[in-house]
């Protein structure tokens, strides 16, 4: 899958599911300030994104995809290494 | 000194409707909520009559962090519990300022635990199994999460009491505000509809199989009777002490004289005549009244020939030779399990305030015990002001409630 088309993939299924506009996810924006995550609803989205995707987000990994962008980064460097 | 306790609202989400005048309205003119659900036929199923009722679509009421932890009848539970709070005008407002309890009658919760179970066989990695799972999953999703929603500060538990759950919750109720522990609590019943949850009851042989006419096959003390049909929903009554219905300005509509329990001690299926008599007669030495003041009787019937059979001996035990209308509003529901004993209360005070009784459908012919018994086949206009709902379960808990108008 090309990028744009994943990070499209990415941002409708996160939309659908957290029920926020696309809109509202950009690049910059936090993960969890937009999609309103707690600590359960922050599973659903690793779970999504694994189920989804086939990419799985490791607990020692979460903190580190803070970003839309690095979430787009991280699926798609997992998918292509 | 034992305070008075009352019912000033009433919700429910049923097969028979989803509003009160809508289910008053099934109830006079004999509706029936069965229907034959295929699916169930290419699962396997022995029976595959059912009682239906959609799942409500809660998108726009309440927000995905909310409805991700509630199962279906935690739904039907929602719908029937914000109808009954407005029914008894009460608003967020007051339930953030007083401690309202909440007992609530659930038994099971089959869908997300089967879920749940697929994917972690499936996928082997419990990530995937998501977050609602486990809140959805548990014996007490119901009470966790209208205890959540509506902000509720009082007690807050289920009660699982097999088919007298519902029953139970309103009993257990109601002596909290008698001894003066609560002021108001939030009663009620909730049962999933789903296949899943009642295959390995199918299994049982206990459902009929008059699958060729759906609307037939709940036939409670009818001499053809086959077993029962399994349906679902949920119920609510909002309870609360004299006091606090007068204080608030609460529209007053009965009073529950008394509450009755007992267990068989015996068969973990198969029901006995001395258990549910001796609850029944608990419920009418607690009311203080005398038998013949009870103007009709709700039975537990279920449509199984021995459950019918030993309740109507034990009704006669107690009632003898009086003419006291007898009828099972599971002729029209199917068997709404752990919602029975609150959805029962319901049916019951509808035709109290609207004076009549529903009709005991199908019952064409009595057999030796139910001919005993004054059961009405159709709808009869009558004025009544006292009646009592007998609820009985697995198990042998049983569980009888006495309402009186007001």
């Amino acid at each position: 899958m090309e990028k744009n088309e994943l990070i499209e993939k990415i941002n409708e299924v996160l939309a659908e599911e957290f029920e926020v506009e696309v809109s509202a996810i950009t690049p910059d924006a936090d993960i969890k300030d937009t999609l309103e995550l707690d600590s359960l609803s922050l599973v659903d989205m690793v779970a999504l994104i694994e189920s989804e995707f086939g990419v799985k987000i490791k607990g020692t990994e979460v903190s580190q995809v803070k970003t839309f962008g690095a979430l787009y980064d991280f699926v798609y460097d997992k998918q292509n290494a | 000194m034992q305070k008075r306790v009352v019912i000033t609202g009433m919700g429910i989400y049923s097969c028979l409707g989803k509003t009160l005048d809508e289910v008053r309205d099934s109830l006079y003119h004999g509706k029936s909520g069965i229907i034959f659900d295929p699916v169930r036929k290419e699962m396997g199923f022995r029976s595959a009559l059912t009682a239906y009722l959609e799942v409500p679509d809660l998108k726009k009421e309440l927000s995905r962090s909310q409805r991700v932890y509630m199962p279906e009848q935690a739904k039907y539970a929602y719908c029937a519990t914000i109808d009954a709070l407005r029914n008894a005008g009460i608003d967020q407002d007051y339930l953030n300022t007083h401690d309202v309890g909440l007992l609530y009658g659930n038994d099971s919760s089959t869908v997300p635990n089967v879920k749940a179970v697929d994917t972690m066989r499936e996928k082997k990695d419990t990530t995937l199994v998501g977050s609602g799972a486990i809140f959805q999953s548990m014996n007490s999703t119901v009470t966790m999460n209208l205890g959540c929603i509506f902000k509720l500060k009082g007690i807050n538990l289920t009660v699982s009491g097999a088919c007298a759950s519902g029953s139970h919750a309103i009993g257990l109720g109601a002596l909290l505000i008698q001894n003066g522990l609560q002021e108001m609590v939030v009663c009620g019943g909730a049962q999933e509809v789903n296949p899943w949850s009642i295959g390995s009851f199918d299994g049982i042989s206990a459902f009929s199989i008059r699958e060729n006419e759906p609307t037939k096959a709940s036939r409670p003390f009818d001499r053809d009777r086959d077993g029962l049909v399994p349906g679902g929903g949920a119920a609510t009554v909002i309870i609360e002490s004299y006091e606090s219905a007068i204080r608030r300005g609460a529209p007053i509509l009965a009073e529950i004289l008394s509450y009755g329990f007992s267990s068989n001690g015996d068969h973990i299926s198969s029901p006995n005549v001395e258990g549910p008599s001796k609850s029944l007669m608990m419920a009418i030495r607690r009311a203080g009244i005398d038998v013949s003041e009870i103007g009709y009787i709700n039975a537990h019937a279920t449509s199984t020939h021995v459950g019918d059979t030993n309740e109507a001996k034990a009704i006669y035990n107690v009632i003898g030779d009086r003419r006291i209308e007898v009828t099972s509003t599971k002729s029209q529901t199917g068997h709404e399990m752990w919602m029975a004993g609150a959805s029962e209360v319901i049916y019951s005070m509808l035709m109290m305030k609207n004076d009549f009784i529903a009709a005991n459908l199908n019952f064409e012919n009595p057999d030796e015990d139910s001919a005993k018994l004054l059961i009405p086949d159709k709808c009869i206009e009558k004025h009544f002001d006292t009646f009592l709902s007998n609820s009985f379960g697995f198990g042998g808990t049983n569980s009888t409630l006495i309402i009186r108008n007001m």
